[in-house]
């Protein structure tokens, strides 16, 4: 299971270089014109991770973090989810940035390869940010009512949270 | 809305850490995070811009439409109103295409597309069982490769940063799942009413 997993991603950088060569694809340009395009992508998101990340620091430090988890400790019983991993469930949905910044704090927290700390990357792995996607798409049209789409997209999300904790449960146990 | 979260969770840590006094460790954290901030964009940031390389190859050697055209039978079943048109199915295979690939910035204007074609084809005012397939679709993760939470990890010291793919892909399968489940068995109970 572990040698797959580290073969997958050089294995799929061989096929589609090999690909673009088969195909006459000017490798070295399209690799420096997307990379081009993904500094602008960094570029665009830094500033609201900093500023994220900023509130998120505090609500570690002031021990707000760990209050919310506690309150919040019965629900993570009931969901599988170690409770370390529900601020990051709450924040998913409404903010890529903070989600980043909280899962990043989780992992730094109780370590990259620790239980809660695979948990939040697989989280973060397997969502989108639910509100802002709904935002976008329903924003470019002019609704009277968005009907069941946010219930099913939160249903959506809270299955893919419970699914990462088992899932974590199932390839690293 | 994101500010008012933000002004939220500022002032409830000041609360906190008056109640728990902890305001030197407070103090410090804004410079801290602000720090850990910028240094996690620079951690994150190289595997964005050498997978946007990579995509950037699949869309030129035309590995990205033969993918998409691999999954319309698939969407065909999911949204029964765009088979009759062309041009709204290209849109929703290259919007569901681009996020599989980890395409943010190529996935949202297609999908984009996308939900603008299924709206003139379901001719309502309120979303049509389609356009809420399209959004759930696109609210539950599709990435293939999950860069950049690998990328964290890798940064934190994770053994094997990649090693959560199997675990990414069983969760994200799950989610989706439900996500379609739950479009299709909503849309019945709100058929008449809609919200």
């Amino acid at each position: 299971m572990n040698s797959f997993s580290s073969l997958i991603v050089p294995l799929i950088l061989t096929f589609i270089g090999l690909y673009g060569i088969y195909r006459k694809v000017d490798i070295y340009d399209a690799l420096v014109a997307g990379a081009t395009e993904g500094l602008a992508t960094v570029a665009k998101i830094a500033p609201s991770v900093v500023a994220l990340f900023v509130a998120i620091h505090m609500l570690r430090a002031s021990g707000a973090l760990e209050f919310i988890c506690s309150l919040l400790s019965p629900i993570a019983s009931f969901s599988g989810l170690p409770p370390e991993n529900l601020p990051l469930a709450l924040l998913r949905p409404l903010s890529g940035s903070a989600a980043l910044a909280i899962g990043r704090d989780i992992m730094a927290n109780t370590g990259a390869d620790s239980f809660p700390g695979r948990i939040a990357a697989v989280m973060l792995g397997a969502s989108e940010t639910t509100f802002y996607t709904i935002a976008v798409y329903f924003g470019a049209l002019r609704l009277k009512g968005t009907r069941h789409a946010i219930p099913a997209a939160l249903a959506a999300d809270l299955a893919g949270f419970v699914a990462s904790a088992l899932a974590v449960k199932i390839f690293f146990a | 809305m994101l500010g008012k979260i933000w002004v939220v969770m500022v002032v409830f840590s000041l609360f906190c850490a008056l109640f728990s006094q902890k305001t030197s460790e407070l103090s410090s954290a804004v410079s801290a995070g602000a720090s850990q901030g910028i240094e996690l964009v620079l951690s994150i940031g190289g595997m964005i811009m050498l997978w946007s390389g990579v995509m950037e190859i699949m869309k030129r050697s035309g590995l990205s439409e033969k993918l998409a055209r691999l999954l319309t039978p698939l969407l065909r079943f999911l949204f029964p109103s765009a088979r009759k048109d062309d041009g709204v199915m290209s849109d929703i295979a290259s919007n569901v295409t681009a996020n599989l690939l980890g395409l943010g910035n190529a996935a949202t204007p297609a999908g984009i597309r996308a939900a603008q074609g299924l709206y003139r084809l379901g001719g309502s005012e309120y979303a049509t069982n389609d356009l809420c397939m399209l959004v759930v679709i696109n609210t539950a993760s599709l990435q293939l490769i999950p860069t950049t939470v690998a990328a964290i990890r890798a940064s934190l010291g994770a053994a094997a940063p990649f090693d959560i793919i199997p675990a990414v892909w069983f969760a994200s399968a799950v989610s989706q799942c439900v996500g379609i489940v739950c479009a299709a068995l909503f849309s019945k109970f709100r058929r008449k009413s809609p919200l």
